[in-house]
């Protein structure tokens, strides 16, 4: 039985019409994933009743995948073969991160996405994402009764397009249809229902497990405009756990530990700074694989004097991004707290503190961006009459070409709003050159080196002149998502040059294609699990009928015909309650069908019953024939 | 006869008008369409229309248009869960037969 919600007057859908969305917060410690339902956004949990989902992912010895509690749990017995904060390294290359510090073995792949090489083979972040993404589209399903049409997937707005490209790769080899990538503040703006808010301009201090943002959005007339972002994209909740990690080591006059070792002190730090939420110390104690003890207490001063530089390092941003937006701390209405490290108490004073406000944290700070973006997930699916939430974001940074010397030339400068689309024109440098390299960049800096690279390409087939005549005009186009896509066009002979651009730390179509299809080894096992349930459905609906069919008209048969349906039905119960396995699903249909053909002499006996009753006492000509 | 919620669904749709932060009450009805004849509707209301029929059940209101009352007289609005989802349930007596799936039903 279909389970219904309430729609927004005229907004009824047919039956099996239903536009299912969800929204999902695909974070760095937990993803969690939301949907609205009668107008209410709420998060929907797993069978235990869990909304949050560890963002760790376990490759198993025999083959099989583990996520969420159950992988964060053998974290320190498998170090290796245990992601956790995968999203630290979705579109990044071995030269972007700092691998001293984790217990992986990572694959350099030519200055390409790193990969990391576990148990189940060399895996990219990509992949790996995907497997806690598989998870909540199956928690959604499941929740929502029914195939989801798209989802709205949050990304950090310091991610560049490597890394919202990778998100979106992601989400494909899940089998899901993003119908949009949305800016974290973005969501939880709308989550805090700001849009319904009185204007003025807000502030979204956004301390995740691994990443910090801070934007500044304006709200006017209903519509959010994000004034400024800033943030670190490698500062999160995860560095106070690595600092609470030194300190023990410190305190307990430690020599380095072993990979299994850190995953389990890691594990105990990050327990500590959670109790000390509400408690005046905290008590880690534990024994290493070398057999030393660990044993010393945290207390509430300690820790604030332990991470006061991580709390400051998240106003230097914030003071940015004001001066960005051309603010002062006077303009600012509001100010929302995102991200379960802000549940810490020298967080919240010293945003307090700085803002000379107290921030709003009613909210639960880890749920608050999954429940935005289920709401705009709920917009874009068509399931809202009043569509009137219109998102404006900006890029985050700026996007610009090589030219001579190595140096970088802005095309779009950051904050631009979304979406965008500028040209420039550039020339030949040389007589009769015929071919440009167009390499397209991403950053604030000046000189090529300090810039993230994010695509090359060529332009061929310029008609051959003098250097400076031929006319070369770049577009940048930027789409609501924030994905890039260039173009060039040679001015003075018309010719264009059809240019796939390719981020550099994306994926290819080739690797994508390979990935989808190592998930359809999985699609036999799960045809035959829809088979079977299909049957199971067919099954129950005919035992009911004829049921029923029994109460009514049971008298019309007699007692051998009757003990020959009910052991038919008796049979038929009990392969439906049968557990699965191979064949089941075939096995159904067969006694099915052997207890349609044995109630076909009674079908045909009710049938003349009712025939014979509708006809009775009516005179011949009252019937039309 | 009339339209009924019980104390847990009357419970969910007071929940949900308050989130939404408008809306006078929750109408039922039916429509032409489905596999199997007719389809349940649930909605908020914001306005009355002048035939509508109004009921009163654990302090919500309920809404009806005369022609679908003529399916749905008696029916029992029920909140559950099943599994891991949740929603809203007609328990209709007028329903002869029903989809496989229960929103769409003959009488």
């Amino acid at each position: 039985m279909a389970l219904l919600q309430i729609s927004e007057p005229g907004q009824s859908t047919a039956p099996h019409q239903h536009k299912l969305a969800a929204g999902i917060d695909l974070g760095t410690t937990n993803s969690l994933v939301a949907t609205v339902r009668s107008g209410l956004s709420s998060v929907l949990v797993d069978d235990d009743g869990h909304a949050l989902l560890p963002s760790v992912v376990r490759y198993l010895p025999e083959g099989n995948v583990e996520v969420g509690y159950s992988a964060q749990a053998a974290q320190s017995q498998d170090p290796a073969n245990t992601i956790v904060s995968a999203k630290r390294f979705m579109g990044r290359g071995l030269k972007d991160i700092d691998i001293s510090m984790q217990p992986y073995h990572f694959v350099d792949n030519n200055n390409e996405m790193l990969q990391i090489e576990t148990r189940a083979g060399i895996k990219s972040p990509v992949e790996i994402s995907a497997e806690i993404l598989k998870i909540l589209k199956t928690r959604a399903e499941k929740s929502l009764g029914g195939e989801l049409v798209g989802v709205v997937i949050t990304v950090p707005a310091y991610f560049d397009d490597a890394q919202r490209q990778a998100t979106k790769d992601a989400a494909r080899i899940a089998g899901l249809n993003v119908l949009r990538l949305l800016n974290e503040p973005t969501a939880a703006a709308v989550a805090y229902g700001l849009d319904n808010a009185s204007e003025g301009t807000y502030v979204i201090y956004d301390l995740g497990g691994g990443t910090f943002d801070v934007s500044i959005l304006k709200l006017s007339r209903g519509v959010f405009e994000v004034l400024a972002t800033n943030g670190d994209s490698a500062l999160g909740g995860d560095d106070f756990d690595r600092r609470i990690f030194c300190w023990i080591l410190e305190e307990s006059k430690c020599k380095p530990v072993n990979a299994h070792d850190t995953r389990l002190l890691l594990t105990k730090a990050r327990e500590a700074k959670e109790w000390l939420t509400d408690h005046a110390q905290a008590q880690i104690t534990s024994v290493l694989s070398t057999g030393e003890l660990i044993n010393v207490t945290l207390t509430t001063k300690q820790f604030n004097e332990l991470t006061q530089t991580l709390v400051q390092k998240t106003l230097t941003p914030t003071k940015k991004a004001l001066r960005d937006a051309g603010l002062s701390i006077e303009d600012i209405k509001g100010v929302v707290m995102v991200g379960g490290a802000t549940r810490m108490p020298q967080i919240r004073l010293a945003v307090a503190d700085f803002f000379k406000q107290t921030p709003l944290t009613n909210l639960d700070p880890d749920k608050v961006v999954a429940l935005g973006a289920a709401i705009q997930a709920n917009t874009l699916a068509g399931n809202r009459s009043d569509a009137d939430l219109l998102l404006l974001d900006v890029i985050p940074l700026s996007l610009g070409l090589e030219t001579m010397g190595g140096l970088v030339e802005k095309v779009i400068p950051r904050n631009s709003t979304l979406p965008i689309a500028r040209a420039q024109e550039f020339t030949t440098f040389k007589d009769g050159q015929t071919a440009m390299s167009i390499h397209v960049l991403q950053g604030e800096r000046e000189l090529v080196s300090d810039c993230r690279s994010l695509a090359r390409f060529e332009l061929r087939g310029i008609p051959p002149m003098v250097a400076g005549a031929a006319r070369i005009r770049v577009t940048f186009t930027v789409d609501a998502d924030g994905l890039l896509s260039v173009s060039a066009v040679e001015a003075t002979s018309n010719i264009e040059a059809n240019i796939v651009v390719k981020p550099s730390y994306g994926l290819s179509e080739e690797q994508i294609l390979t990935m989808l299809q190592s998930s359809f080894g999985a699609a036999e096992a799960d045809k035959e699990a829809r088979a079977l349930a299909e049957a199971k459905v067919d099954a129950e609906s005919l035992l009911l009928a004829i049921k029923a069919a029994l109460d009514k008209d049971g008298d019309l048969l007699n007692a051998e015909e009757k003990a020959e349906i009910s052991a038919k039905m008796d049979a038929l119960e009990a392969n439906i309650h049968e557990p699965y396995r191979a064949g089941l699903a075939d096995e159904i249909h067969a006694t099915t069908e052997l207890l349609n053909n044995a109630t076909e002499a009674f079908a045909a006996k009710r049938m003349d019953k009712s025939v014979s009753l509708a006809l009775a006492g009516q005179d011949l000509s009252t019937l039309e024939i | 006869m009339a339209i009924s919620l019980t104390p847990a669904a009357a419970n969910r749709v007071e929940k949900f008008l308050a989130n939404r932060g408008k809306g006078i009450g929750l109408r039922l009805g039916v429509k032409t369409t489905g596999c199997s004849g007719m389809a349940y509707t649930l909605e908020f209301v914001d306005d009355l229309n002048p035939e509508d029929m109004a009921f009163e059940s654990h302090g919500v209101k309920v809404i009806v248009d005369p022609k679908s009352l003529a399916y749905i007289d008696g029916t029992e609005l029920d909140f559950t869960k099943e599994g891991l989802n949740e929603g809203f349930k007609f328990n209709n007596p007028n329903v002869k037969d029903e989809c496989g799936c229960g929103e769409s039903f003959t009488v």
